[in-house]
């Protein structure tokens, strides 16, 4: 954002050897209707994109008292803080070990899905609907149904495992199963990254399978060397999106764990989302919060980053040759 | 597949490819069995994704000592929880708050969205793919950042309290709106617009009296999802509505409500009966609007994918 930001007026300055040419491509009056249209988003823009980094920038070097209203500088050490809060590094090591466990298993989970519908020809569409009914369904709504499904002693999850000879752990209680119970709720909504997949699968051109076949390719063989090349820009997509996602995770955990004031839940299932919420609106520590902001923000910075940086020597783009 | 087998029977057949038939008919086979296991996988998981339903259904019609015994067929049918629920909880305030906001955020978006992808689509001005790449760019930026700001900004317009907070900052459009509506604009041909053009109608009427009514699929697709989200905005009721009274709540923080609420731990008897039937009953509507708009849902998550 910043960066963008920062390029702007090199970008501006970039045409300045040709004005002539360029000062002609632009209709005036064409132009300043261009600009009345996107005005919205150009105010919402200063007020509530840069405008609400800027004041989130400063208030995180502040101690801001809401009550009195008043604000005194605090220098770093809302950040200093931040590094000594035992559970600030809980939080984020709980949010890492969640997105380690989730996004790995939605994008197998979503790519298998996907590729079950996209090899039938009768039928996909009635499957697809059926696994998309978790996607609709509201968060408070699959979190109050699995507080009692995922019950350690009476849920059905377990009754389930049970009839297969398995004890399920107490999913909700024992802090050691609090995440992955997060994840099966996250793999039971997994359908917008199946149609996410679905999508490109239905794009990869049907006669590289007939080419490879006749080469005598077999179906493990031609997924690795066709499905997963073809389709690895909406993977690329998925990651990132994801781990984005995974990273901010709080309506589930929220509901499941921290919706009454009594903290009576394990540290287990601090996400660092809850606890930036917590720290904001329960304690109205808004300088700590805001530091918090901006450690989430440079870390998924750099994790896309890192993504994008990894993904582009894999993904292949159709026309590059 | 046994049809062409007869035909292919009938077919005077060269000698040399006679061997091959039967490895062909193995193959089918094959196929066959691996056609049927796709088949029962594709059940399987579609029982899985569907037993929580099912559950959840089950557990709203039963008596209180029942809810947690998973049996699909309730021992005693109480369709009397469907009665009760309204006394037990302010279900009603909370659909019709939530059912209020979720248009206003929807409408409120969904045509700030479109006049600014229309911006982005039709008219040539300076610096406009860079802005637009500002536009892609605020897509990367987590909530959190803006979330306490945002706050204050409502705080010092005196409209905490109000409902404003729920769905102001949808007058201004939003990014992916933004991003899907312009892809639509774009695809369609620049002619129509210079011969309106040549008729006198002004940008605004190009806008409005051509561009829009062609555009409604992805405009509905943008209302769709807005409401979606608007309808599970449960962190943003959190925020401004928590203080409130109990009846201007939305759904997501009634319900949240109504779980700590018959919770023994808090004092409650373990009601968790109308929580069901209030889980159940603010996933209708959502139900209903996918059971509508089933393919503009489909249309706008594939999308999503397309633009990385």
């Amino acid at each position: 954002m910043t960066q963008t930001a920062a390029t702007a007026p090199s970008a501006t300055a970039s045409p300045a050897p040709q004005p002539a040419a360029r000062r002609r491509k632009y209709n005036r009056r064409e132009a300043i209707a261009g600009y009345l249209f996107i005005l919205p988003w150009i105010l919402g823009f200063l007020i509530f994109t840069l405008g609400a980094m800027i004041y989130s920038l400063v208030i995180s070097f502040t101690h801001y008292n809401l009550a009195a209203d008043t604000i005194r500088p605090a220098g770093t050490s809302n950040y200093r803080a931040l590094l000594d809060d035992p559970l600030v590094r809980k939080s984020l090591g709980n949010t890492l070990f969640y997105a380690l466990l989730a996004v790995p298993l939605e994008i197998c989970f979503a790519l298998f899905l996907a590729s079950l519908l996209n090899s039938v020809r009768r039928g996909a569409g009635l499957f697809r609907t059926v696994y998309y009914l978790p996607r609709m369904t509201p968060a408070v709504a699959t979190a109050s149904m699995f507080l009692l499904l995922l019950n350690g002693n009476t849920g059905a999850v377990n009754h389930g495992l049970a009839a297969i000879g398995i004890q399920g752990p107490q999913w909700l209680v024992d802090p050691n199963w609090v995440k992955p119970s997060i994840v099966l709720m996250t793999l039971w909504g997994v359908s917008g990254t199946m149609v996410i997949f679905l999508a490109a699968l239905k794009n990869v051109p049907r006669e590289l399978y007939e080419v490879a076949a006749l080469d005598g390719a077999g179906p493990i063989r031609k997924f690795w060397s066709i499905t997963l090349p073809q389709i690895s820009g909406a993977l690329l997509f998925n990651v990132i999106v994801l781990t984005i996602a995974a990273f901010q995770v709080f309506d589930q955990a929220f509901l499941l764990f921290w919706r009454d004031q009594s903290n009576a839940s394990p540290d287990e299932a601090l996400f660092y989302a809850v606890y930036l919420f917590q720290q904001a609106f329960r304690q109205f520590n808004f300088g700590f919060a805001a530091a918090m902001a901006w450690l989430l923000f440079v870390i998924l910075i750099f994790l896309t980053f890192l993504q994008v940086q990894i993904g582009n020597r894999f993904v292949h783009y159709e026309g590059e040759r | 597949m046994t049809i062409q087998a007869v035909g292919a029977v009938a077919r005077p057949v060269p000698v040399t490819q006679t061997p091959q038939r039967p490895v062909r008919t193995a193959g089918s086979n094959l196929r066959l069995a691996g056609r049927l296991a796709v088949l029962l996988l594709l059940l399987g998981f579609a029982l899985i994704f569907l037993y929580p339903f099912a559950w959840l259904l089950a557990a709203s019609l039963k008596p209180r000592g029942d809810v947690f015994d998973n049996a699909l067929i309730p021992h005693t049918f109480n369709f009397s929880n469907y009665a009760k629920v309204w006394q037990q909880l302010p279900l009603v305030h909370w659909m019709i708050n939530s059912v209020t906001i979720a248009l206003l955020a929807a409408t409120a978006v969904a045509v700030s969205s479109s006049v600014v992808a229309f911006g982005f689509a039709y008219f040539r001005f300076p610096l406009r793919s860079v802005l637009f790449g500002l536009v892609l760019a605020t897509m990367m930026l987590p909530g959190s950042v803006t979330m306490i700001p945002t706050y204050l900004i409502w705080k010092n317009l005196g409209l905490l309290g109000t409902w404003v907070p729920l769905f102001g900052a949808n007058l201004f459009g939003s990014a992916f709106y933004i991003f899907l509506q312009r892809q639509f604009f774009l695809g369609l041909p620049r002619e129509l617009f210079e011969a309106a053009r040549i008729d006198g109608a002004n940008y605004w009427t190009l806008f409005w009296r051509i561009a829009m009514p062609l555009a409604k699929p992805s405009f509905i697709i943008v209302f769709l999802f807005e409401f979606q989200a608007s309808w599970n905005n449960l962190q943003g009721a959190l925020i401004y509505l928590n203080a409130g009274s109990v009846e201007g709540f939305t759904v997501p923080l009634g319900i949240a409500f109504s779980m700590t609420k018959f919770s023994p731990t808090a004092g409650g008897h373990g009601d968790y009966q109308y929580v069901m039937v209030a889980a159940l009953l603010v996933t209708l509507p959502l139900l209903a609007l996918f059971a509508v708009g089933q393919r503009y849902f489909i249309d706008g998550v594939a999308t999503q994918g397309r633009k990385g």
